[in-house]
């Protein structure tokens, strides 16, 4: 069988889903939330290089790129304020995050 | 192709799964590093060679080596972060089969107008390169710019001014002066003592 666009598209759309799936169930630990953040970046990218490669158009692999730089500034940036925020308080907790005292 | 498209595919799914599921941030990052190593083959199947190396040097190189390290930095209660992870798991559960089937009912019933042939070109790295630098110079730039905030940012948050001499930047006297713009009559050949 031949594949298309729509297989990548699922292929997409699952690791999408995996991605939100996995910011709802793990509502504790924000390193699992920026983990699945990456998944969610991820499942775009494949969708952008699927389009990219099938319409035959350079400007989709482009996007991904700029989408690539914009996750490695959002990771570090999220990974900067997890330390600061352990400092702080001693562990990771995203619930209690809402106090917004030392 | 289609053995490899169904090989890589499965395992990055089945890898992202592991990464939503394992206990151990230390295993759920480097089962995210598999789906990385996956998905950029996916890219290489899909004739976007030059994305599948960025994906290899930029996430696992970069960010997920990032994630390895501050996960292993901090000493975090694992068993604590699992509270709620039985709760939260029915409903998103059935929230998330919820959307994919309406997105892969998008994705089935549209029929778009488009070969099922990948056309793949010889030079996708010379063709990135003709656009990149001449339409979306200015994106180019700004990407730079973003990522120089970003650094920056990332340092100006993480640094401790336990030393001296470290130089930082003081909220408190930044936000309560009244102006940072002040006139100064200089003297000819003595110049200006800032304070």
């Amino acid at each position: 069988m031949e594949i298309g666009l729509n297989h990548f598209l699922i292929v997409s759309a699952i690791l999408f889903t995996i991605g939100v799936c996995g910011i709802f169930i793990n509502r504790k630990s924000i390193i699992n939330i920026l983990l699945s953040i990456e998944i969610l970046l991820l499942a775009i990218n494949i969708n952008l290089v699927a389009f990219s490669a099938f319409m035959n158009d350079i400007v989709g692999q482009i996007f991904v790129m700029f989408v690539l730089t914009v996750a490695a500034a959002e990771s570090g940036v999220g990974l900067a304020i997890l330390v600061v925020y352990y400092r702080s308080r001693g562990n990771i907790d995203v619930e209690q995050a809402n106090l917004m005292k030392e | 192709m289609a053995f490899f498209f169904y090989f890589f595919a499965i395992l990055s799914i089945l890898s992202a799964v592991c990464v939503i599921s394992v206990r151990n941030p230390v295993h759920a990052v480097l089962f995210l590093i598999f789906t990385f190593v996956n998905s950029a083959v996916l890219f290489i199947l899909l004739g976007a060679e030059f994305i599948a190396m960025m994906v290899l040097i930029v996430y696992i190189g970069a960010v997920a080596v990032l994630f390895l390290f501050v996960v292993m930095m901090l000493d975090i209660d694992y068993i604590r972060l699992r509270q709620g992870f039985a709760k939260h798991f029915t409903l998103g559960a059935i929230l998330c089969v919820v959307f994919f089937l309406v997105i892969s009912f998008v994705i089935r019933s549209s029929a778009p107008n488009i070969s099922n042939v990948i056309n793949y070109n010889t030079n996708n790295v010379k063709a990135i390169g003709n656009l990149l630098y001449t339409d979306y110079m200015y994106a180019f730039h700004l990407s730079g710019i973003l990522l120089l905030v970003a650094i920056v940012g990332a340092i100006a948050l993480t640094l401790q001014d336990k030393k001296k001499g470290v130089k930082k930047q003081n909220v408190l006297k930044q936000l309560t002066q009244s102006s940072s713009v002040k006139l100064v009559k200089a003297k000819f050949g003595k110049g200006v003592e800032w304070k």
